[in-house]
């Protein structure tokens, strides 16, 4: 029998709220009853393990995964941080999954009609597994800023949607990550839907020298933090 | 200490990530978790999202966790993984194959925990599916006891009266009158 421990509750402080007027389709679409509180059992502090499916190292390249004749146009850049639970513990061998535009802000769905080219050697969207110090890494290409019809002559700045597991269900995270700098940020509802000023800078990711490789590509470094234990443990 | 990340939305526009749809890999999971060959009842479970208008929901994304058919969680190195995502089609329908998880007796009636993500939602909803076709099970069940009457049936899958394998169906409402129960766990 594992024994499993009971989590610490959604930061409300730092998630977002859910209706906010400025980004129109939560008008409908955002929950309106109070959340009802669920006590942690077995089918919260438990969840899917990744660690057996066939994610490969090329899954992290979003600049080669998908090549078919050619080389992904765009500014290349490398995306790497640490995945670690509130307490600093590093969580390893944990899904992370990413998706984005490509450099000239479109995406490759049925649905974009932005009128802006595609890349037929990029498709945006890449996987890892975290390392046993809770280590990602991706390397891709910048995505570019792209319109979209929420108020006149709106924009969302450059972002990577993330979809994050930890290693209970619960610890589920889907969020999206900025870059250092964006003017966009400031005009940005779904951004600023996250009241805090300090929790809306934990979604932009820092340059980095370090990660910065000579000759081939800028490093960005974007650490993401998932819920973590409450002292509590529960015998299961 | 570290603080949390914050949640975002998934946004439209995640099928060529998410789902097995135009994405040069294999998917990491997808809307058929069972076969004829995974211990257990074969089961579908099919529903629909809708908004606060009564709309559908034509591009949420909704994830299952559940239990093996003996009730224990799958580990790792299981055939059956236990998870499970699908989006919503033209007319916000979602549909699983799975089989039906059995309950061990510490953690109540046979259920299947779920989150739903979509453009507008800027964080996730978990909720809860439980068989109409288990009430004993589900009257005695600590949470579906505690939710309010009046909502509760928001959480129970129907069975469909129909010869051959189980059809539950189970109607996400986002908002309004019949919100579905969502929980702070
Ligand atoms: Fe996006």
């Amino acid at each position: 029998m594992t024994s499993k421990r009971i989590l610490g509750p959604r930061d409300w402080s730092s998630h977002p709220r859910q209706t906010h007027p400025d980004y129109k389709s939560t008008l409908l679409r955002s929950q309106r009853k109070p959340l009802v509180p669920l006590p942690q059992s077995l089918s919260e502090l438990t969840g899917p393990a990744f660690g057996h499916c066939a994610v490969t190292s090329e899954d992290a390249d979003l600049t080669r995964n998908a090549v078919r004749d050619g080389e992904a146009i765009g500014e290349r850049i490398i995306v790497a941080g640490r995945l670690v639970d509130e307490s600093g513990r590093a969580i390893p061998n944990a899904l992370i999954e990413v998706w984005q535009a490509n450099a000239a802000g479109r995406y490759v769905h049925s649905q974009d009609q932005h009128e802006a080219p595609l890349d037929p050697n990029f498709v945006g969207a890449g996987r890892a597994l975290t390392d046993g110090a809770g280590r990602y890494r991706f390397t891709t290409i910048r995505p570019g800023a792209y319109p979209w019809r929420n108020h006149p002559n709106a924009w969302r700045p450059a972002h990577i949607h993330f979809s994050v597991f930890g290693t209970a269900f619960i610890q589920r995270l889907v969020t999206q990550m900025y870059f250092p700098g964006d003017p966009l940020l400031a005009l940005d509802p779904i951004f600023n839907a996250t009241a805090d000023a300090a929790a809306r800078q934990r979604l932009v990711a820092g340059y980095s020298t370090e990660l910065t490789e000579p000759e081939w590509a800028l490093g960005f470094e974007f650490d993401i933090v998932l819920r973590g234990p409450r002292a509590t443990p529960l015998e299961s | 200490m570290s603080s949390q990340t914050p949640s975002q939305t998934v946004g439209p526009f995640f099928s060529h990530a998410l789902t097995p749809s135009g994405n040069g890999h294999a998917p990491i999971a997808g809307r058929q978790l069972a076969d004829e060959r995974t211990p257990g009842t074969l089961i579908r479970i099919e529903g629909r999202v809708l908004d606060g208008a009564g709309h559908p929901v034509t591009d949420a994304l909704v994830e299952i966790w559940q239990a093996r058919h003996d009730g224990a969680y799958p580990e790792g190195s299981d055939a059956f993984r236990g998870f499970g995502r699908a989006s919503t089609d033209a007319e916000g329908r979602f549909w699983f194959q799975t089989v039906k998880p059995g309950a061990l007796p510490e953690n109540g009636a046979p259920h299947v925990n779920a989150a739903v993500f979509a453009r507008g939602m800027l964080n996730h909803a978990f909720t809860r599916i439980y068989f109409s076709d288990e009430q004993a099970g589900n009257s005695r069940d600590p949470v579906l006891t505690s939710v309010d009457p009046t909502r509760r049936k928001s959480l129970v899958a129907s069975l469909r009266d129909l010869a051959g394998p189980p059809v539950y169906e189970f109607e996400i409402c986002l908002q309004g009158a019949h919100e579905t129960v969502f929980f702070d766990a």
